[in-house]
């Protein structure tokens, strides 16, 4: 029973010490077992039931003496058992609530005695004996993990020494409790094993499964599968988040052969029928409409005749519930293994689509080569042979490949070339790219070191092969035939393949695919190799063309294509050159190429190609236009390279950044493009921003901003967004009249992206006050004010970035209000963009700086909005939200009132005051001191307990938070018995060290609340121990008058308590 | 008298070369004397000497060979051809230095009139069905499968007149050669490898070139 109570049992809390045992039906069922066992002990086992424990079994009990029959002797409030041990000691001893027994036998009456309290009883004894077998035989037969001897020691006791009767009973007592631990285990088995929940990764194999059942004839047992969203969220659920809240994993649509379709909800509960969900909408009806099954299958044989009587006729044992002998806390491992099998049968299956594609041309010809087949033979294996199985096949057709992979091993290109020629063309003999991807095993460490300013193409995109059965195109043969003759042909032969394949739409998807799926990847990576410059170029023309392709290019990746590429970028040929660069420059498109790349010196010999002549050389020839050309491919490739972090820096290690800037000169804007495109890339890294600051590249960014290409326009906008953050940035953006052709910019509501790098850009360019009174002079506002409808979200954000910058200036915040901005901007409050709220929740508040604004907003209710986005779950919302609150507070009429109509809302706000974030907990002091002036209100926030949560705070470092806190305080002092309150929570003494901060707005407010704790003669103390007044002396002589004045009027209540003291002492 | 027979000598090629590289283009005129020099050597070892005659197609194509990789005996003797402008079986002085600036340092328009030249093989000005399949034949591995062991080549025939033959008369015209190439540059050497590779052309002029300034 010790295994039982420690594994299976629920406890509260996790392992040893006194937990609880939880009131689950499997604790309970696994009690009851236990009094089934003790109950009828002594009957049944006399002998053992007279075995004297080694230690009793002692717990508080309910039991009374007067719930004991005879046999019992009771005096006082204890009570004691007739039956002794040997040493006299009754077996069973109560003293008022505290028990202690000695024997199975008396253990057995307690329980008989105990009747409907049966339970309370034994869980309250066994709570604090966790392992009772250690009490019952002694510490040496402790519950131990692993391989127990005790057994075997105690029977080689016994036989040593045949008389010790001892032992002998102690034996069979071990193995009865032993006997018990198991029925224990077995007990929660049963139980666990009901309520096995389903996870995706067992939906996901099931609906496999199943889909393999869809097919078209006689045999099938249904028409289709579908999932409703064939989207998967990283943890395997098709529904969306708010769903998966309700454990739902995904929504199918099975057509049965014989009744309609079945709408089916699989959950982690089980699997039923829903309202008939086709797709997640507003008025989706996730309505439970039938009963719970265990799996699909069960649900199928229930609704579907056809199903149950055919696959009962086939005999398919699929889906027996997962193994019983897993246990509880083995589940998640499980889930995980089981993760990896469907990813595992998901390629295979592919794989076997592959396979067939290639056999079928192949089916006019003499095989005599086994065709492989996908694998029914699972009937009656359950899942784990089916895995099997699988492995196995995968090995078959991993053997097809070991001929021709082209990294199979390091052979001279010579050889290699020489190995093209001699392969025998069967139309088998393509490798699948997709299986060769192991050997270049991404390492998981860097992977996640790797940060990308755009969004990543999704890693895990699933291939997609020609489907069999669908008629190929009859490109596809075209294809395979050219590619059979760049495998054997000779260099000519070659050439003219190569030429020929260009003739296809290589911009064509099915081209893409069908070079791929032929196998014509691996032979055009494998004639990168060789030293044919004219194989060499022909084939790169190929590849740039279809690596626009994702799946291409990971396919090309994997081959290994990339570092053949990178030595190429060193050939004399510039040609060559560029047409590597240009390659990369399309396949680099994903992270793991992009740091393949770096990995095999592809940065450096990229920012090598950079290296031409300035392009305004008077007359350039041939070669350096070449040159340029080069520079401008690379270019290309570094701006796909420069989406990685560490390739960022790899750049500006290998001298990137002055030769990015010297091609920024270029009057070309097919140079332009690229090169302004990696600089704005790398602009998210300060070293760059930095650099574009002082390598003179605002002055031509801001020259291209006039450029006529949009592309152009938005990558130099883009560049100035990130880069001025910076002050200096902002000013050169202003003296090289960058201004002005931004706000034209703003005109091009057309063209989105182009649109949101200009409003970035003026957004951050409005940080600076002398940058806001150019744009009033441009009339930026009146236009920004009219793009705050009708926007997408990344538009919007920038936007009213840029609104919130400008109405720090009083004169602006009447020009929105003027041209209808402020509706506008009340109305964003209720979007959910995280990055949106904060910014329009600073420009409201910024707005509302002007009573005529606010006057706006109150009766928009904007108030009520704001403060209701304290409760958004993003703290720099939050903070963004109390901050705009307090000039609403501030500005509105009837302030008080207002705030006191929001039902628990000022509940709300000083809860905030448990928030980590610095930034929040200032914000809402700041509010806080704003909310105290109305004093009902602060009654109300006295009540909620404001006042030690703020003095809780008072030991912060942040100058921010200080200022803020000791206005709150200040204020929170003019209530009833606060100030002591403040005193009492050792709010002072923290404050008397906030005088010597170097920040001097910390001082004006701290000295107010200073003054107004000094009204308290207990704080006057506590502040004088502190040393305050040498401090405040100094503030007297401030300029600051509010600082003098309550510097001055604090250490007069101080000093007028001294002398108090003293006449009362001496007077 | 032998030194002055040498001086004579040096004399008389230094003023060939200065009316050679007159009428021929990319070499200047140490370059052409190299060149002569060079010629005199090969002529020097040429077994059957004729005065006047120049290089005979053995010599020269073990220039080819040994100098600039080639292999394929058919083209060999259509470089061969295509250099010996009178057809007179003999590779004089002039036309040495007239096939080599094309054959090193021809511009893309003389290159294509020089390949275009090497591939009609019967000089009737159109490079046909046969003479293609003649000069591609050995350009795929044989298929013992493949009941015709040549429906490989003709098909690349077939693909290469479908890309090049523009006006559709099954056969390559120098204009329809001509507008492939300049399509495609790649298609130069469509019917076999004739021109030196970028490597090899290095190799040669840092040898003749460098060597004989020096002298």
């Amino acid at each position: 029973m010790g295994i039982a109570l420690t594994r299976a049992a629920q406890w509260t809390t996790a392992c040893s010490g006194t937990g609880k045992l939880e009131i689950t039906p499997l604790n309970e069922s696994l009690l009851k077992e236990i009094i089934r066992f003790v109950e009828p002990f002594q009957a049944r086992h006399p002998e053992e039931a007279a075995l004297v424990f080694k230690e009793p079994l002692e717990w508080v009990t309910t039991l009374q003496a007067s719930d004991f029959k005879t046999d019992y002797d009771i005096s006082g409030s204890t009570m004691k058992s007739q039956e002794t041990d040997l040493d006299g000691n009754p077996l069973l001893h109560l003293h008022a609530s505290s028990i202690r027994v000695r024997s199975f036998g008396q253990l057995s009456k307690v329980v008989q005695f105990a009747r409907d309290k049966q339970l309370k009883e034994v869980r309250a004894c066994l709570e604090v004996n966790r392992d009772p077998i250690a009490n019952i035989l002694g510490p040496s037969f402790a519950t131990v993990e692993g391989e127990d001897t005790s057994v075997l020691r105690l029977l080689e006791k016994v036989k040593e020494d045949k008389k010790d009767s001892e032992s002998e009973v102690k034996m069979k007592m071990l193995i009865l409790l032993q006997q018990l631990d198991m029925q224990l285990l077995n007990t929660s088995l049963k139980q666990i094993s009901q309520e096995v929940r389903l996870a995706p990764a067992a939906v996901k194999n099931e609906v496999e499964l199943l889909k393999r059942f869809c097919g078209e004839g006689e045999k099938r047992l249904l028409k289709s599968v579908e999932y409703t969203s064939d989207y998967e969220f990283s943890n395997g659920c098709h529904t969306l988040p708010k769903r998966q809240v309700h454990g739902e994993i995904c929504y199918l649509i099975i057509k049965p052969c014989d009744t309609d379709a079945l709408y089916i909800t699989c959950s982690t509960a089980g699997v039923f029928l829903n309202g008939g969900i086709k797709k997640e909408g507003e008025d989706t009806d996730y309505e439970r409409k039938s009963d719970m099954y265990k799996n699909l299958v069960m649900l199928l044989k229930d609704k579907s005749p056809h199903f149950a009587e055919n696959i009962d006729n086939q005999d398919f044992a699929i889906y027996e519930e997962p193994s019983s002998t897993k246990k509880n806390q083995h589940v998640e491992s499980v889930d995980a293994e089981e993760q990896g099998q469907t990813q595992r049968s998901y390629e295979h299956q592919e794989k076997n689509v592959h396979e067939k594609t290639r056999q079928q041309p192949a089916q006019n010809k003499p095989s005599s080569k086994k065709k492989l087949e996908p694998s029914l033979k699972w009937k009656n294996l359950g899942l784990t042979s089916l895995h099997e199985d699988r492995i196995d096949n995968g090995k078959k057709s991993g053997m097809y490949e070991k001929n021709i992979s082209p990294e199979a091993s390091p052979i001279s290109p010579e050889t290699k070339k020489r190995a093209n020629l001699s392969l025998s063309v069967s139309s088998r003999q393509h490798s699948s790219p997709k299986t060769s991807k192991t050997p270049g095993g991404r390492p998981g460490t860097e992977e996640f070191s790797e940060s990308s300013t755009e969004s990543e193409e999704d890693e895990e995109q699933p291939d997609r092969r020609q489907e069999t059965n669908t008629d190929l195109p009859s490109e596809y043969w075209q294809i395979q035939k050219l590619v059979k003759y760049l495998k054997g042909g000779n260099q000519t032969a070659t050439v003219i393949a190569l030429c020929s394949m260009r003739d296809f739409n290589l911009t064509q998807e099915t081209c893409q695919l069908a070079i791929r799926d032929v196998g014509g990847l691996e032979v055009l990576i494998n004639l990168l190799d060789t030293e044919e410059i004219r194989c060499n170029i022909g084939s790169l023309k190929i590849l740039k063309e279809i690596s626009r392709n994702s799946q291409i290019r990971r396919a090309i990746a994997n081959l290994g294509g990339l570092q053949t590429m990178v030595k190429i970028l060193d050939s004399p040929d510039k040609d060559l050159r560029c047409l590597a660069a240009e390659t990369i420059a399309n396949v680099a498109r994903f992270r793991r190429a992009r740091r393949t790349v770096r990995q095999h010196g592809g940065i450096k010999r990229l920012v090598g190609l950079l290296d031409c002549v300035p392009e305004k050389a008077a007359v350039l020839t041939p070669e350096q236009e070449k040159d340029i050309e080069v520079a401008r491919c690379g270019a290309l490739a570094l701006w796909s390279c420069s989406k990685s972090t560490r390739n960022k820096e790899a750049i500006r290690r290998a001298g990137g950044i002055p030769l990015l800037a010297r091609l920024l000169k270029s009057p070309h804007e097919s140079m332009l493009i690229p090169v302004v495109g990696t600089l704005q890339e790398c602009a998210s890294e300060q070293s760059y921003r930095t650099a574009i600051q002082t390598e003179k590249m605002i002055e031509d960014l801001v020259k291209n901003l006039n450029s006529e290409n949009q592309e152009l326009q938005m990558h130099c906008a883009s560049a100035i967004f990130k880069c001025a953050e910076d002050k200096k940035t902002r000013d050169l953006v202003r003296q090289y009249d960058g201004l002005q052709p931004l706000v034209s910019l703003l005109k091009m509501s057309d063209n989105k992206p182009l649109l949101a790098a200009a409003t970035g850009a003026i957004w951050k360019c409005s940080i600076s006050v002398e940058n806001v009174t150019k744009l009033q002079e441009y009339k930026a506002l009146e236009i920004l004010v009219g793009l705050l409808t009708g926007q997408p979200e990344e538009v919007l954000v920038n936007v009213v970035g840029a609104l919130g910058e400008c109405a720090q200036e009083p004169a602006n915040r009447a020009v929105i209000r003027k041209c209808g901005g402020i509706q506008p901007l009340v109305n964003l409050l209720t979007g959910t963009n995280q990055a949106l709220l904060v910014n329009v929740t600073k420009a409201v508040g910024a707005c509302a700086a002007e009573p005529e604004n606010m006057a706006i907003i109150d009766r928009l209710d904007g108030v009520r909005l704001l403060w209701s986005l304290l409760k958004n779950p993003n703290p720099d919302v939050q903070a963004s939200a109390a901050w705009a609150i307090c000039p609403c507070i501030e500005n509105a009429k009837d302030a008080g009132e207002m705030v006191r109509s929001f039902v628990g809302g000022l509940e709300l706000i000083i809860n905030l005051l448990k928030s980590t974030n610095k930034e929040v907990l200032a914000s809402v002091c700041a509010a806080i001191a704003k909310i105290a002036k109305d004093e009902e209100n602060l009654a109300v926030i006295t009540d909620h307990g404001v006042v030690p949560m703020l003095a809780k705070l008072t030991n912060t470092t942040s100058d921010n938070l200080r200022r803020h806190l000791a206005e709150a305080i200040a204020r929170c002092c003019m209530w009833g018995s606060n100030r002591v309150s403040f005193g009492e929570a050792g709010a002072v003494a923290p404050l008397v060290r906030y005088l010597k901060s170097k920040d001097t707005s910390v001082h004006q407010a701290t000295a107010q609340a200073l003054f107004q704790l000094s009204k308290e003669p207990n704080n006057c103390i506590t502040m004088h121990e502190n040393g305050v007044v040498k401090l405040l002396l100094d503030m007297v002589g401030s300029t600051d008058e509010v600082l003098q004045e309550a510097a001055a009027g604090c250490v007069a209540n101080i000093r007028r308590l001294a002398l108090a003291n003293e006449k009362a002492k001496y007077g | 008298k032998m030194s002055e027979m040498s001086a004579m000598n040096r004399k008389n090629i230094q003023k060939l070369a200065e009316s050679l590289s007159r009428q021929v283009k990319h070499f200047d005129r140490n370059e052409t004397e190299s060149l002569i020099t060079l010629f005199n050597t090969l002529l020097g070892e040429q077994s059957d000497r004729r005065a006047g005659s120049g290089l005979d197609r053995g010599r020269f194509r073990n220039v080819l060979h040994n100098t600039f990789g080639m292999t394929d005996d058919m083209i060999m003797d259509r470089v061969f051809r295509a250099f010996d402008k009178d057809n007179d079986s003999y590779i004089s002085i002039k036309e040495w230095v007239e096939g080599l600036s094309v054959f090193l340092r021809g511009t893309l328009d003389e290159k294509i009139k020089y390949c275009f030249d090497v591939y009609d093989l019967n000089g009737d000005g159109y490079i046909s069905r046969e003479e293609m399949f003649h000069m591609l034949k050995n350009s795929l591995i044989k298929q013992p499968t493949e009941e015709d062991p040549d429906e490989g080549i003709k098909d690349l025939v077939e693909i290469t007149l479908k890309k090049m033959d523009h006006d559709h008369d099954s056969r390559l015209s120098y204009t329809d050669f001509e507008k492939a190439v300049r399509d495609e540059n790649l298609l130069l050497e469509a019917f076999g490898m004739c021109l030196p590779d970028t490597k090899s052309i290095l190799a040669f002029e840092q040898q003749v070139f460098h060597n004989t300034t020096e002298t």
